[in-house]
């Protein structure tokens, strides 16, 4: 059974349809892609699947439980993190702090806790700021613990981004282009901090990019969008060479160039 | 270096060299009249130092109700103004307790529970009203325009005023003397009045304990995460409206203990009550930097200590007569100087990057 499932997802905001009729199956423990243009409706989708906005047609499944009318909270509570492109950490706030409040939903301690039961209060935030101490040395900014988010350089905030969801201990990780305004080589070693995120946390992953060079090789599937449609779905050699995303990437005069010179280079051969 | 002041200068406005004007008579003012008092030799170092004791307790009541208008501002943007009626409904309702308490003899045989018991009713009541309030009248307008709540707000608090004054009746109500804080105590040689260095130090307690669960607690925590991102923050797991009324329960609390501190020190109840110390607790949090939590601590006990001495200080010594009913004037005088010099208080910067 899929780990989330949408069915034929409709969003639409006013007359523009920005996700139509989409379906979409992210298999458990998957690197699974969305690629597509700017404005394809990528980013739309995560806002449906975390509940920030309500679909119109359609279901979102997530363990084969119905999600797409539960609020945010209850549907991160469920085990669906997220990531912003634009980074959304709590600035103000340490570093070490943002972790600990992904954390929320698995302390339990809450408002008399503290009074009542100092000691299990003081037991669970210790275990609380050791795990948050783990991951913030996993992704590699252990040392940027103490300082306000907003004061982290730019790489730094999207790997607190990434720690942060996963402090969530989320089933299913959305990762919104996590590699936007990175350099190539920093660009590859967040793809590989991708795969092995996978690998050691046992979470399933999708993820947005606009540049589909950057997922195809760590996904298992791609899904192309366009226009808020689904264009093309499959393993990374096969939607590259699906005739629909290069007219979707390149326009039509490129895609029926391409057709063309592959097929004369067949007759060539 | 002319080159550089000259074009300072022509960033200079009218308006800057009249507030200027108007800063330095401030200056002349307050240094011409505390140099007159100090000299003069009308008031002892003793009442000097009465004076900023009897500050210090008044301001750390303040502090405790700044709490409240803080913490909302923070997460909410919106200025609570009938938070001055929680704070005076829980000591009105607490009266009625007290009274019976003390009829029983159980201010007199056991004091400190006959206190504890009035504490907890009040705080109770007060962080009841407090949280309804947010459920009822604000919850609704989550969203709408920043002027509506504020004028619900007034509303309210007219609606809480008028409801109180028909429940328990218009007229003053004088709350139970607790005997141990009767009398004074001697300090270092110097004699204090037990009452108020005991407000003083259990409000001070009463704010350290609430920082600390803001800082420190997961409650807390979420507290600051929905102040900075509520979209965030629900991602986060965060239930943000259940932490927005816990907010409005913490200030609740701290202003129903307020409200007791202060029908212990000046012995009355009344609907009313709730109308000054609430403006004065809101011009507190504006002194410190309003939604800044330390900045709303320190606002009250600044504003408190400068109430009190304002008026032998700065106003005797310049010949005003019967300075002390000049007090209020002195505090709304600060907060508009506030206003215009420094709007972001104290310790804030926040106002500023948000307005």
């Amino acid at each position: 059974m899929a780990l989330l499932e949408c069915q034929h997802v409709t969003k639409r905001f006013g007359g523009l349809v920005a996700v139509n009729q989409v379906d979409l199956q992210v298999e458990p423990l998957s690197i699974h892609s969305v690629i597509g243009p700017n404005g394809a409706g990528k980013t739309t989708l995560f806002n449906l699947i975390t509940g920030f906005y309500r679909v119109d047609e359609g279901s979102i499944l997530f363990e084969g439980e119905p999600i797409h009318w539960l609020s945010p909270t209850h549907i991160a509570r469920k085990g669906i993190a997220r990531t912003y492109q634009n980074i959304r950490l709590f600035g103000d706030i340490s570093v070490l702090e943002n972790v600990l409040i992904g954390m929320h939903t698995h302390l339990r301690s809450w408002v008399f806790e503290p009074i009542l039961g100092i000691r299990h209060f003081l037991d669970e935030e210790r275990q609380a700021y050791k795990r948050a101490m783990e991951l913030l040395e996993y992704m590699g900014i252990g040392e940027w613990a103490f300082f306000k988010a907003k004061n982290l350089p730019y790489g730094q905030q999207r790997r607190l981004e990434i720690a942060r969801a996963l402090a969530l201990e989320p089933k299913l990780l959305l990762l919104d282009e996590p590699t936007a305004g990175m350099n190539p080589k920093e660009t590859e070693e967040t793809m590989a901090l991708i795969k092995r995120l996978r690998d050691d946390f046992n979470i399933t992953i999708l993820l947005i990019e606009h540049d589909m060079r950057v997922v195809m090789n760590i996904s298992d599937i791609v899904t192309v969008l366009d226009y808020g449609e689904k264009i093309s779905e499959g393993t990374p050699e096969q939607v590259r060479s699906d005739p629909r995303v290069i007219e979707a990437y390149l326009g039509r005069g490129a895609a029926t160039a391409m057709a063309m010179a592959t097929s004369s280079t067949a007759q060539g051969d | 270096m002319w080159e550089r002041l000259r074009y300072r200068l022509r960033y200079v406005s009218g308006t800057d060299v009249a507030l200027w004007i108007v800063a330095a008579l401030l200056l002349v003012m307050i240094t011409v009249g505390s140099y007159n008092s100090l000299t003069s030799g009308r008031y002892t170092g003793k009442q000097w130092f009465d004076f900023i004791i009897s500050g210090l307790a008044q301001g750390s009541i303040y502090a405790l109700i700044a709490l409240g208008y803080t913490m909302v501002y923070g997460i909410l943007f919106m200025i609570n103004f009938a938070h001055g009626e929680v704070f005076m409904s829980g000591p009105f309702t607490a009266y009625f307790l007290a009274e019976v308490l003390e009829q029983r003899g159980l201010f007199e045989t056991n004091p400190w529970l006959a206190l504890g018991l009035v504490m907890l009713l009040s705080m109770a009541v007060s962080t009841v009203v407090a949280v309804s309030l947010e459920r009822i009248a604000y919850r609704p307008l989550r969203g709408a325009p920043r002027l509506v709540p504020l004028i619900t707000a007034i509303g309210a608090s007219f609606f809480l005023q008028y409801t109180f004054r028909g429940l328990y009746t218009p007229g003053f109500k004088a709350y139970p003397e607790v005997q141990p804080l009767k009398g004074t105590w001697t300090l270092f040689g110097l004699e204090i009045q037990r009452m108020l260095i005991a407000v003083f130090v259990s409000s001070l307690l009463l704010l350290l304990l609430l920082y600390a669960f803001v800082q420190f607690t997961k409650v807390g925590r979420a507290i600051r995460a929905v102040a900075e991102d509520q979209q965030a923050a629900a991602l986060m797991g965060v239930d943000v409206d259940r932490t927005i009324s816990i907010t409005f329960a913490v200030g609740g609390a701290a202003a129903g203990a307020a409200g007791v501190f202060y029908a212990l020190m000046f012995r009355q109840v009344n609907f009313f009550m709730g109308f000054f110390p609430g403006l004065k607790a809101f011009t507190a949090a504006v002194l410190g930097g309003i939604g800044n939590l330390p900045g709303a601590m320190l606002g009250g006990l600044f504003l408190g200590v400068f109430e009190s001495l304002g008026p032998s200080l700065f106003l005797e010594g310049l010949g005003v007569p019967a300075a002390y009913q000049l007090k209020d004037a002195i505090a709304f005088t600060m907060l508009v100087l506030f206003l215009i010099f420094r709007p972001t208080g104290i310790l804030g910067e926040r106002l500023a990057k948000r307005a």
